[in-house]
């Protein structure tokens, strides 16, 4: 700010929001200023998105770029699509990630693979936006996460923001990629006044435009006895076990993955380096995902870093049960998150 | 030009009454780039048999030879690429399927970029990533993709951003008969209504989904029924004849153009050769009418009696087409292959 210019009603530098907010003003953010910008989706406009992912956007931005869309994902995904490779910035949501079975065609064989079978002479600056995560009940069909499965097709970028700044400054930067970027947003996180939610989903975010860089992951709590790798709701739970045990004298590393594609492994080697012990919290399934992917960089790179035999904490391959204590048990809860960080360090 | 929003739907009833659009009669010049258009893409579809049979021996090792992989060629649907493509700028698109020569030429795409892409070399279209079935040239929005009837989404963005931009670009959508009965189809349909879009669907219907003929695929007699239920016009033309193609496709791409929304042509075509060049069709039962349903034998006498052209003129088109094409074949052989070191490259921009 210089001298010259006004000095009535300065912007907040921060406001204090949920996740879902954030987001929203991301996607607010991007739309002001590129005119491309669209958004597309089932119940994303006078509703406001069924996990307010848009709420507001109608009002704002009118029904030619906030657009309700009959329940045709393959049509409308491929629509996305095809607007992104004529030169538009496509948003579409996918309202539940769980949803991808009746149009995963266009999604991995198309928006994912055009740039590459074009030998790089085709963009598709497109964001997939979805809801996905467990724990409030909604059964075997509306709970998964399923981003290994994104992130094992070749083509997409894949984010997973935990908390507000993440959520905005990770759709800022999902928006002005060029490349396909699969937006995960848990709902668990998102700060829904109908979900029980940790603190941790609302927080301070600038009230500017910023980004938060894709393929780069957070440490979000310093420690030197044990490092959990997460990510989404689970960096919450990681984080209320890691104060918990830190009464014991465990000091928890805890790093937020943010990006499932690219994967920052350096991130990952950096603090087993340091710690020597790997827990890998992800409440996706357990076998050929994401916990795996995650070992087997240590694997690869240098399995010499572990003092200690990893654990894993993920769904145990079993589709998410309904009931209340089913559920639980199969998904990664602060009490197998402690166990399991318990069992590493021998405490 | 109709300027609504795409969520805010033109309820059937508030809808213009449909007007029938005027007859597109092709002129003489016209009716010989049609022919023209038809032989440079049998030439060229029997340039790629000759060469995609080099070196598959001994027997037919399909990874094998100079062109490696399935090749489905286009042999006989030429009629449709012709008629529908006469009326399209290369500012419109088309998105075709993992049949996709005849198109991509009548829609001029780069013939010698394509070659070497069919070819796997890296001067090709997509640098050898993509192949027959994954054709991509920017330059005239042209595209195509191998899952059946997963090019008419696409194809909706296209239009829809060509009506955001607020020109009176079109995009063409194609499938075979056999799309016809996937969800995509139908979702497409849909959507392409509800939101007006500047959309032509195309179907070719050569009979035969594979080895599975339509009476055992297909509950209609014609899919224009399917698209007038959704509320588009739509006919259905019979004997692949190609100045009947280019009517309708002239009255389909007007409406298009002029804000009044899809339509669909289903084209009752012929598919010459196999499902694929390796494909011994023992499944055909209408083999040997083959030959003599051959589509560019039946135009050329068709302009022959209309006086536009005579054995001087046809053989001089087919020599034209044949230089053209071995250019392109040519270009392609002479082509270096991509570098394995580079296979991870454009897997991201």
């Amino acid at each position: 700010m210089t001298l010259t210019e006004s000095p009535a009603a300065p912007a907040p530098s921060s406001q204090r929001l949920t996740t879902a907010k954030a987001m929203v003003q991301g996607l607010e953010l991007e739309m002001a200023r590129d005119d491309s910008v669209i958004y597309l989706g089932e119940d994303v406009g006078s509703y406001g998105g069924i996990f307010s992912s848009t709420t507001g956007l109608l009002d704002r931005f009118g029904p030619e770029r906030v657009i309700d869309t009959p329940i045709s994902e393959t049509a409308f995904i491929g629509l996305g699509i095809g607007a992104a490779v004529e030169g538009l910035r496509p948003v579409v949501e996918l309202m539940f990630a769980d949803f991808m079975g009746v149009c995963l065609d266009q999604i991995y064989n198309h928006m994912a693979k055009i740039h590459y079978e074009s030998g790089g002479n085709v963009k598709v600056p497109m964001v997939l936006t979805t809801a996905v995560g467990g724990g409030y009940s909604d059964g075997a069909q509306h709970s998964q996460c399923l981003w290994g499965t994104f992130g094992h097709l070749p083509g997409m970028k894949v984010v997973v923001p935990s908390n507000p700044y993440d959520a905005k400054g990770l759709i800022i930067s999902a928006v002005r990629d060029d490349n396909p970027v699969v937006y995960m947003f848990h709902k668990g996180v998102m700060g829904l006044p109908w979900m029980a939610k940790n603190p941790r989903s609302m927080g301070e975010v600038p009230a500017g435009d910023y980004t938060v860089p894709i393929g780069e992951a957070s440490v979000v709590r310093e420690g030197t006895d044990v490092t959990v790798v997460t990510l989404s709701l689970s960096v919450h739970h990681a984080l209320d076990v890691a104060d918990k045990l830190a009464e014991d004298g465990v000091e928890t590393e805890v790093i937020d993955l943010r990006s499932v594609v690219p994967l920052d492994r350096r991130a990952i080697l950096a603090s087993v380096g340091k710690t020597g012990r790997l827990v890998v919290v992800d409440e996706d399934y357990l076998s050929y995902g994401l916990s795996g992917e995650v070992v087997a960089t240590i694997a690869d790179e240098d399995p010499g870093l572990l003092r200690a035999p990893v654990a894993r904490v993920a769904n145990p391959d079993v589709p998410i049960p309904y009931s209340r204590p089913l559920e639980y048990a199969v998904l990664p809860r602060p009490e197998r998150i402690e166990a399991a960080i318990r069992k590493v360090v021998g405490a | 030009m109709t300027t609504q929003a795409p969520g805010r739907p033109t309820p059937p009833e508030q809808r213009p009454p449909e007007q029938p659009g005027l007859p597109h009669t092709p002129d003489d010049e016209t009716r010989l780039g049609l022919y023209r258009t038809m032989v440079l893409i049998r030439t060229y579809e029997e340039a790629i048999l000759r060469e995609y049979h080099v070196d598959k021996g001994p027997g037919f090792d399909i990874g094998k030879g100079l062109i490696p992989g399935e090749m489905h060629l286009s042999a006989g649907q030429e009629p449709v690429a012709a008629g529908v493509c006469a009326h399209l700028s290369t500012g419109d698109a088309v998105t075709a399927t993992h049949r996709p020569h005849h198109l991509a030429i009548a829609h001029g795409v780069d013939m010698n970029r394509m070659t070497a892409e069919i070819f796997g070399r890296e001067t090709g279209l997509g640098r050898g990533r993509g192949g027959h079935m994954h054709l991509f040239d920017p330059d005239v929005h042209f595209s195509c993709s191998g899952i059946i009837a997963e090019g008419y989404p696409p194809a909706l963005g296209q239009a829809f951003a060509f009506r955001r931009k607020g020109t009176d670009r079109i995009a063409v959508a194609v499938t075979g008969e056999g799309a016809a009965n996937q969800g995509a189809f139908h979702e497409s349909l849909n959507l392409a209504v509800l939101w007006n879009l500047p959309v032509v669907f195309v179907v070719e219907d050569n009979d035969w989904g594979i080895s599975v003929p339509r009476s055992v695929s297909t509950c209609v007699p014609s899919n224009a029924t399917r698209a007038e239920a959704y509320g588009m016009p739509a006919e259905r033309i019979e004997d692949n004849a190609v100045e009947a193609i280019y009517d309708a496709a002239g009255r389909a791409v007007e409406r298009a153009r002029q804000g009044r929304g899809p339509s669909l042509l289903e084209i009752h075509t012929l598919r010459m050769w196999g499902h694929f060049e390796g494909d011994a069709q023992a499944y055909r039962v209408d083999l040997t009418d083959v030959p003599g349903r051959d589509p560019i034998p039946t135009y050329e006498r068709t302009l022959k009696a209309a006086g536009l052209l005579d054995d001087e003129a046809v053989s001089n088109i087919k020599a034209e087409a044949a230089t053209r094409v071995e250019e392109a074949v040519t270009f392609a052989k002479d082509s270096l292959l991509p570098d394995p070191a580079d296979a991870g490259k454009y897997v991201f921009a």
